[in-house]
């Protein structure tokens, strides 16, 4: 449990993903199984264990501990689970004393809550204060706010020189606490066989065109697709099971209940998932609030509707397509569509086209939401996991701008961490400025320097880490579109957005309107 | 004829210009210029300028000169630890308080009435200075800068410990640590020797002196080096000290900085996160929660009078320990060096 405690202890304070990245790998090196594989589900996200309450956690306190000093020290820490495992009255034990993680998380695992809250004290009095603090989090469910699958697996593979597509490509066909895939990174045994799970095939994915090389592509050679601006899905059946992962290989099936419900041969397909909005490809904000929810509802289903738009078939029956051209996997692609049952499934149209130009006026006149561009795919290329340079190409449409008012800043991250990189604009609703986005610069952006300098002379409030500045400072943003969001005050929030540049000559009253940026929201 | 032993309160006092003794016509770490003051230790809440007559430990005079050159007092007295002196009726000694380098409780003895006011202390071993005497009394005059229970501070070679695997695991990055000036920035330092690091220590300028009188006092803190002589490149991976509050301008002349912080404050998550500290090492000079209680144990002390801090918890807490403690304001002192 020290160990475990002090990977905690250090991911909670570093946001920065190359850092947690060498934080977790240094502790597989060190920790042996199964802890390591716990510790691993922990931070992946992987665990569903009974949660203490807070109130349950304040009566143990209360136990053990004088009301009043307890209260005293509660306002002074701040946080429940923190104060706690700081005042816990008991000497720090040996290491050797102290629950291995392991110990802790099966035992765990096979309570009830009222059970777990009884074992909580027994534990309480064998750890260190670190080590306390680690063990309420986790049992409050403390820890899962910041769990990350992706850490896990990116950690995995730095820590055993695999590859993130193998470790991407096994993860989803192995549980906690994984021993088989220990066994197989550690050379002990071979790679786990999951010729019959539903498993994650990494993405192909798509450079951007370099618009001048287009002179010198045939378009024979190419097809052409709207270029879907939702999250990237595979929907895979196999073995009576169903799976949706996203973009970075997470398992989202249970968000998403009724894509591809009604499916009963394996296959794997390669899609865009939209949010829909009247049976039209709608802004992605309502994908985001359906994957915050661990179990859609069918108020949810019919509420925020959602489609899986197919563009390619990588698996059908017991044959693996990806070896095929692009062109063959199409047609079988429309061949099964054509003939199999379907719900929330549909496909991606390809375009005609006989010349770029034809493409370039395509492309030119769409603004819908929904659509982010053009992708060119060439027509004899195999499925490839990861970047192959010109097999696929994304041709976006131009980014929307609008000068938005600079309205607070704090610290970016890593190389950019002392400067105030971290920027949250607004735009005018009557004569307030009401935030409609946020960005953060690295340390390569050129207007770094400049708003740091300009923030740093006209902060008038600071809020923890959070500074606000005296409105003056117009910056003209890129972004890709607008999105509804309840989140936020002005009821929209830019997407993707960025610095273009500072607009020093332009009059703060001159910036954007919230008005007519939801107009652009789908 | 028997003499009643006095009242503690009848001969010495809580003034506006610090702890007064009556019958030695002296203050205690007065916060006001005064003819005859006693100071504690060096820090500057407890150490001022411009007092008359200055009595302390060597140590702590050379830590004054250090700081006031010749505002440190006109006439300076040294003293070391355990020899009494009288001052009329009052009996004075100096007892070694744990805090830094010369740091001392003052316990003085009259008509058969003892009371020791300990300045700032801590319990635990600190290579840089004499350990803390506990000395039984009628009144023990306590700080309580960590008078809650949730501070309990840890093993320092736990967070020596975190420090140097922070190195190991980030060889590319500055580790900048914020320090206090007097006491903390020594400490940690022979705690790292101590724990086999001896790479070159980097000194922010404000640090150098002090580091001079320490070495002078013969504690051995190896190779350190001036930051201002330091190359960019030569930074990764490496220890630099320096005072905190080091704003960003100053951060950036180091590669790809780590901020940490000694400070018995690291023990709360949110103040770690508040003044930007990535790495927090909690280490204190003050004593924790237990060396507080523990304290009032062994001096066996009947009253107990606490001063700066958070005294309501201690309070309580020598009440549940059968321990008459009460509240003694006292102007002027800071959560400075915790």
């Amino acid at each position: 449990m020290k160990r475990f405690a002090e990977l905690i202890d250090a991911l909670q304070r570093t946001a920065e993903p190359r850092a947690r990245v060498r934080f977790l790998t240094d502790y597989l090196a060190g920790a042996g199984d199964p802890d390591r594989g716990w510790a691993l589900a922990i931070v992946a996200g992987a665990l569903d264990l009974p949660t203490v309450t807070p109130a349950q956690l304040r009566a143990l306190a209360a136990e053990r501990v004088d009301p009043e000093l307890f209260a005293w020290s509660h306002d002074y820490v701040g946080e429940l689970a923190e104060t706690v495992a700081l005042i816990w009255p008991v000497e720090t034990p040996s290491e050797n004393a102290m629950p291995a993680l392991a110990e802790v998380v099966e035992t765990l695992l096979r309570s009830t809550r009222e059970e777990a809250r009884t074992h909580l004290a027994g534990w309480l009095d064998r750890l260190d204060p670190a080590g306390r603090w680690a063990l309420l989090r986790l049992a409050t469910g403390g820890l899962r706010a910041g769990a990350s699958a992706r850490l896990a697996r990116d950690a995995l593979a730095a820590w055993s020189d695999m590859g993130i597509d193998r470790i991407e490509a096994v993860w989803h066909g192995v549980d906690p606490p994984y021993a088989a895939l220990f066994a197989w990174l550690d050379g002990r045994a071979r790679e786990p066989d999951l010729r019959n799970h539903p498993s994650f095939t990494p993405f192909m994915l798509a450079d951007s065109l370099d618009e001048a090389s287009l002179a010198g592509l045939d378009p024979r050679d190419y097809r052409a697709e709207w270029k879907w601006d939702g999250l990237r899905a595979q929907l895979v059946y196999r073995g009576g099971e169903r799976r949706l992962y996203s973009r970075l290989g997470d398992e989202i099936a249970s968000a998403f209940p009724e894509i591809g419900a009604g499916i009963a041969e394996d296959i794997a397909l390669d899609g865009e998932l939209l949010a829909l909005r009247s049976e039209e490809p709608a802004s992605p904000e309502g994908l985001r609030r359906r994957l915050m929810r661990s179990r859609a509802s069918a108020a949810v289903v019919s509420e925020l509707p959602a489609v899986l738009r197919v563009y390619d078939l990588l698996r059908l029956g017991e044959g693996d397509l990806r070896a095929l051209p692009f062109a063959e996997r199409r047609a079988r692609l429309e061949d099964w569509y054509r003939r199999s049952p379907r719900s929330s499934l549909d496909l991606s149209p390809l375009i005609p086209f006989s010349s770029w130009e034809e493409l370039r006026a395509l492309r030119a006149g769409t603004r819908k939401p929904g659509i982010e561009g053009l992708m060119l795919k060439r027509a004899d290329a195999p499925y490839h996991s990861g970047r192959h340079a010109g097999l696929w190409l994304k041709w976006k449409r131009d980014a929307l701008t609008a000068d938005c008012v600079l309205m607070y800043a704090q610290r970016g991250q890593a190389d950019a961490a002392s400067f105030y990189g971290d920027l949250t604009f607004g735009a005018w609703r009557a004569k307030t400025l009401v935030p409609v986005g946020k960005t953060c610069l690295g340390r390569g952006d050129s207007a770094l320097l400049e708003i740091d300098r300009w923030v740093r002379g006209h902060t008038v409030e600071r809020y923890g880490p959070v500074r606000e500045v005296s409105p003056g400072l117009v910056l003209e943003i890129a972004f890709e579109g607008v999105a509804a969001s309840r989140r936020h005050k002005s009821g929209l929030t830019l997407r993707s957005p960025r610095v273009a540049r500072i607009r020093w000559d332009k009059p703060m009253e001159e910036a954007e309107t919230v008005e007519a940026l939801a107009r652009l929201a789908g | 004829m028997h003499l009643a032993v006095p009242k503690p309160e009848t001969w010495i006092k809580s003034t506006p210009a610090g702890l007064y003794c009556e019958p030695a016509d002296l203050y205690i770490d007065p916060t006001r210029k005064a003819a005859r003051a006693v100071i504690t230790h060096g820090h500057s809440d407890h150490a001022r300028p411009g007092h008359e007559r200055v009595l302390a430990t060597a140590a702590t005079l050379a830590l004054m000169e250090e700081r006031y050159g010749n505002r440190a007092g006109r006439e300076r007295q040294a003293l070391a630890y355990g020899v009494p002196l009288r001052l009329g009726e009052v009996t004075l000694r100096l007892l070694p308080a744990g805090h830094v380098l010369g740091s001392a409780q003052v316990a003085l003895d009259y008509r058969g009435s003892r009371i020791v006011v300990s300045g700032d202390y801590k319990r635990r071993r600190d290579p840089t200075c004499a350990g803390f005497v506990p000395e039984s009394c009628d009144v023990f005059v306590t700080e309580a800068t960590f008078g809650l229970p949730v501070f309990r501070h840890p093993h320092d070679r736990d967070e020596i410990g975190k420090l140097l695997r922070s190195l190991r695991l980030f060889p590319e990055r500055a580790h900048l640590v914020g320090v206090y000036s007097l006491g903390k920035c020594q400490r940690l330092i022979a705690l790292l020797r101590e724990a086999g690091y001896d790479a070159p220590i980097y000194l922010d300028a404000a640090l150098v002196p002090y580091c001079a009188v320490y070495e002078r006092f013969g504690v051995a803190l190896g190779q350190l080096l001036p930051l201002e002589e330091a190359g960019r490149e030569d930074l990764a991976g490496k220890i630099v000290l320096s005072t905190p509050g080091g704003d960003d301008e100053w951060l950036r002349q180091f590669p790809a900085p780590l901020v940490a912080m000694a400070s018995g404050w690291m023990l709360v998550r949110e103040r770690a996160r508040s003044w930007g500290v990535e790495l927090p090492l909690v280490l204190s000079d003050h004593a924790d929660w237990d060396e507080l209680n523990q304290t009032l144990l062994d001096v066996h002390a009947p009253e107990v009078w606490v001063t700066h801090g958070r005294e309501e918890a201690l309070i309580r807490q020598a009440a549940r320990n059968g321990i008459r403690a009460r509240a003694l304001s006292l102007a002027g002192f800071t959560e400075e060096g915790s």
